[in-house]
């Protein structure tokens, strides 16, 4: 369908290579199984095909169909016209990784830009060009935290109001390391916001201690106490960070971590059903060559002109194979410039903006709800960004679903993740969700109530 | 000319799009937690899209010319692929949404996960890895935690063949395995003498990529699996070479026991300057329940009247999570596309004109270039970018001197065991006519080699900058805008 060979290009190439027939150019393939059938649907012409998939994705109902205040890890925000626009310009989307900086300038200075705009949001000195997301980025940090220790610290403290999934992920990509203990994240350490039992397990064994911010519960947690506590033990420190609220709160670099990373999907990238998506990962200078993935830098050509290439490839798995800090390769090339255009456009003061409508509505939404009878905070007296949790005396699937027949996506039940929740809903709430839309989200809670 | 960065740009002041004011009565930020500056851009939308634009002119790409990558599979990217991703069914789908409002993308994935099986000849599938490296990873997991359910737990080594790609053997040591490089022969197959007698019961598996780097198919294949079949290991088959087999070979009929695509080369998926890919792996029957959570199923078959329903289920002996949600969805979309259109005939017509093309390719070029190889090849081919005679000329110079002529270069130095490797992948989608302008180019620069050296030597001559001082890059450790360790002091 996308090969251009007439009949008559065939014969020739053919007696060019000296052979017959294209299936001559497979003998070397066993000849029991060579031409195996496979069992697929006939083609679809491009009309066909275009058909099929709208009515496909017309199987589902979306954020679009729904109200949603669902988030837990991905967020709804708009993204302005001129992203998606440049996205789409094949100069960027069929280029592959930069390897040949001379015909690559235009990807080099964009992951350049790139770096620089996670730097500064974070407050760290060095970004990297990606990683798959924000839960491998976060499972990239143990796996430079525990070798920048050569491995002899073991122990790895991860709160308990870090993303359910990236610990998940954290444990999956360990899962062959019997010499790594990783800890902290259980019930009986809890998820206290004054971190007193995280703490108090910090020890000369601590290689890292890894926590969320603001936490997956929403919550914006002061963690300089933590940070220097870890650090009096010699230990590092990562936090894991959403993009958004940090045009609004102080960076973790200027806190004291040592690592960053988070998930970038907040920074003008579809939900897409879970992806792809956007890990980033900053760290500061003492630990640059210890970073993993794609970097960067500013040079020069033979003509004294300013150029970008991809530096300090010693680390990576092309040349260092099985010595290098990851096997990472193929990265988020194109989200990354997604993320940058976003940020560039928005810019100083429409990313503040965002940042401040998300809080702004996001509070809103919590006070009324727990104006409702049968509703409260339970985690009130701490400050929070976008999200937070809600305590209903009714059954939470009961009651998502009730909200789901009115057309509102709820939340994230909690009490899938931590038994101690039981009767919780995470609400998120972004620039997306209009004043309407959260009265009506109140007026159908009040009504459950009545009922 | 230079294109200033964002920050040079910025005017303070300027924004390049703006939001309304809140509506709702507003709420304090608490003065401890606030952030004191935020030292963004600050550009017109305009100046923005221009910034962009200018920007995207600095690249090659599949839409501006012949790209033979080899390894990479830089074929067409259908623009339809584009516009299916984008319809808001899909996009606009939030991950956690309940499983009764996402059927569609469920449905999608299911039929998925079934048609990449077919095609390899496996008995399921899993999409839930990002790139090929990290459907490597999981094969690896798989394999470990195959070994180590069964109580085998001296199996600690993985055969990797040294024509590998690098991220084979960096897999595999993130998993906690000892990586055994293994020769090839010099028919470039692997080495059944060394294989043989690497083979004792430490062998955890071999990392077998087939066609190989070298373009090859391996000419004892099945030999190669019944001898580590039959030491105790699994084979896993790095299948990112998959363009040159599509309905001609199916490797789990083979005895392949687990084995990753890359979505972003066999089936059409954009690179996107380095990515995002999709490394979906297929297993054979016996290791169906290792594959990670989540895994989609059908929960409800349906019947005259209803149809089916699909739900998601972490399999009996899961080797967890590797990712949040449920993979890259959006090259999911692009994967069934493809797909959907060309259906089984479709397939085998991308496998033989790739190996047509690459045939036709080399048959120009072996009697101007070294191909140390010299055999019917798959999808790519790898020649000497070296002549005796002029021993200052290097695979680079030529790489290099091919941008002059409005190509992209091969890949080169991989694979390792190739001196001064050029290593070229047509693909499919590219005409008689490219390609002869292709070959044309590199008989000339040959000459070239030989008369005018320095043209070689000082390319490319027309791009946006020249060769560039990569040690001094690596020496600065410049990576942002603002030089490392400024922002502490600012
Ligand atoms: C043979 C081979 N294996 C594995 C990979 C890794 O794939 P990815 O870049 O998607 O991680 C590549 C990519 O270049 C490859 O060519």
């Amino acid at each position: 369908m996308f090969t251009p060979h007439t009949h008559a290009d065939v014969e020739a190439m053919l007696k060019t290579i000296g052979v017959e027939k294209v299936e001559d150019l497979f003998k070397v393939v066993p000849e029991q199984n060579r031409f195996p059938d496979l069992n697929l649907p006939q083609p679809l012409s491009e009309m066909q095909a275009a058909t099929e998939l709208d009515s496909i994705a017309s199987a589902n109902a979306t954020t679009r169909d729904f109200i949603s205040f669902l988030g837990a890890g991905a967020y709804q925000h708009y993204i302005p016209a001129a992203v998606d626009n440049l996205l789409q310009r094949g100069e960027f989307y069929t280029a592959y990784t930069p390897y040949q900086p001379e015909i690559s300038q235009g990807t080099l200075q964009a992951i350049f830009e790139f770096q620089s705009l996670i730097s500064l949001l974070t407050g760290m000195d060095v970004s990297n060009a990606s990683h798959y997301d924000g839960a491998t980025a976060a499972a990239e940090a143990v796996i430079l935290a525990f070798n920048h220790f050569r491995g002899k610290r073991d122990k790895i403290l991860l709160s308990r109001a870090i993303n359910p999934q990236y610990r998940d992920v954290i444990r999956g990509y360990m899962q062959a390391n019997d010499a790594i203990r990783i800890v902290g994240d259980d019930p009986e350490t809890g998820i206290e916001p004054d971190l007193k039992n995280l703490i108090d397990q910090i020890d000369l064994d601590t290689c890292l201690v890894m926590v969320q911010y603001p936490d997956f519960f929403g919550r914006i947690i002061d963690y300089a106490s933590l940070i220097e506590a870890a650090h009096a033990q010699g230990a590092l420190v990562a936090v894991v960070a959403n993009p958004t609220a940090l045009a609004l709160l102080t960076p973790p670099g200027e806190i004291g971590a040592d690592i960053v990373v988070g998930e970038g999907q907040p920074l003008g990238i579809p939900l897409s059903y879970g992806g792809p998506y956007l890990g980033f990962f900053a760290v500061k200078n003492a630990l640059l060559r210890k970073i993993s993935g794609r970097l960067v830098g500013e040079t020069v050509d033979t003509q004294g002109e300013l150029a970008y290439v991809l530096t300090l490839t010693a680390r990576e798995q092309h040349i260092r194979r099985e010595k290098a800090s990851s096997n990472i390769c193929s990265n988020q090339g194109l989200m990354t410039l997604a993320a940058t255009i976003y940020m560039t456009l928005l810019g100083k003061t429409g990313f503040q903006q965002v940042a401040n409508l998300c809080y702004q509505n996001a509070h809103y939404t919590a006070n009324a709800v727990q104006e409702i009878p049968g509703y409260k905070l339970p985690f009130k007296s701490t400050p929070f960004f976008h999200e937070f949790v809600v305590q209903a005396d009714e059954n939470v699937p009961e009651l998502l679903a009730h909200l789901q027949h009115h057309h509102i996506l709820g939340g994230y039940d909690l009490s899938q993740d931590y038994p101690e929740l039981e009767g919780c809903l995470l609400m998120a709430v972004t620039e997306m969700n209009s004043r309407e839309d959260i009265d009506y989200l109140t007026d159908v809670l009040s009504e459950v109530e009545h009922a | 000319m230079r294109e200033p960065t964002i920050f040079e740009l910025s005017s303070p002041g300027r924004t390049g799009v703006t939001f309304q004011e809140p509506d709702v009565p507003l709420s304090e930020i608490p003065q401890e937690f606030a952030r004191a500056n935020l030292p963004f851009p600050e550009i017109s939308e305009l100046g923005v899209v221009r910034h962009f634009t200018k920007l995207s002119q600095k690249n090659y790409a599949i839409d501006l010319g012949f790209y033979p990558l080899g390894s990479c599979t830089m074929k067409y990217n259908p623009k339809i692929n584009e516009v299916t991703a984008r319809y808001p069914g899909f996009a606009a789908a939030h991950p956690l949404q309940p499983e009764d409002t996402v059927q569609g993308n469920l449905y999608l994935m299911y039929t998925l996960q079934n048609w990449l099986a077919e095609i390899g000849g496996f008995a399921d599938a899993t999409l839930a890895p990002a790139a090929g490296a990290q459907g490597e990873l999981v094969g690896t997991m798989i394999i470990a935690k195959y070994h180590k359910d069964r109580g085998d737990l001296k199996r600690t080594r993985i055969l990797i063949p040294d024509s590998a790609h690098g991220t084979n053997p960096a897999s595999s040591a993130m998993l906690g395995f000892d990586p055994v490089q293994l020769p090839s022969d010099e028919r470039g197959n692997v080495d059944l003498k060394a294989l043989a007698e690497l083979c004792d019961d430490t062998l955890a598996g071999i990392m077998f990529t087939n066609p190989n780097t070298l373009g090859l198919f391996d000419e004892n294949t099945a030999e190669v699996i019944r001898i580590v079949h039959e030491a105790g290991g699994l084979v896993y088959g790095d299948g990112a070479n998959m363009n040159a087999l599509l309905g001609v070979f199916k490797p789990g009929e083979c005895g392949i026991d687990v084995m990753h695509y890359n979505l972003h080369k066999t089936f059409s998926t954009p690179h996107g300057g380095g990515g995002p890919g999709s490394g979906p792996v297929m297993v054979c029957e016996k290791l169906v329940d290792y594959l990670p959570d989540p895994h989609v199923v059908m929960t409800d078959p349906g019947d005259e009247d209803t149809p089916p329903t699909y739900g998601f289920a972490r399999p009996e002996k899961s080797i967890g999570r590797v990712k949040t949600f449920h993979g890259h969805f959006g090259m999911l979309v692009r994967a069934f596309t493809y797909i959907a259109m060309l259906g089984q005939e479709g397939l085998r017509d991308v496998a033989e004109k790739a190996v047509l093309n690459a045939n036709y390719l080399q048959a120009k070029l072996k009697g101007t270039y070294t191909l140390p190889y010299d055999r019917s090849c798959m999808h790519e081919f790898v020649l000497e970018g070296y002549w005796k005679d002029v021993p200052d000329i290097h695979a680079l110079d030529i790489a290099k001197r091919l941008m002059d002529y409005d190509f992209h270069p091969p890949t080169n130095y991989f694979p390792l065991i190739v001196h001064e490797a050029l290593m070229i992948e047509p693909t499919e989608t590219e005409s008689v006519e490219t390609l002869d302008q292709f070959a044309d180019a590199m008989v000339k620069i040959a000459e070239e080699a030989r008369t005018q050296p320095e043209l070689l030597k000082n390319a490319p001559h027309n791009t946006p900058v020249k060769r560039a001082d990569e040690l001094k890059a690596a020496k600065d450790l410049v990576f942002c805008c603002y030089p490392v360790g400024e922002w502490e002091k600012k």
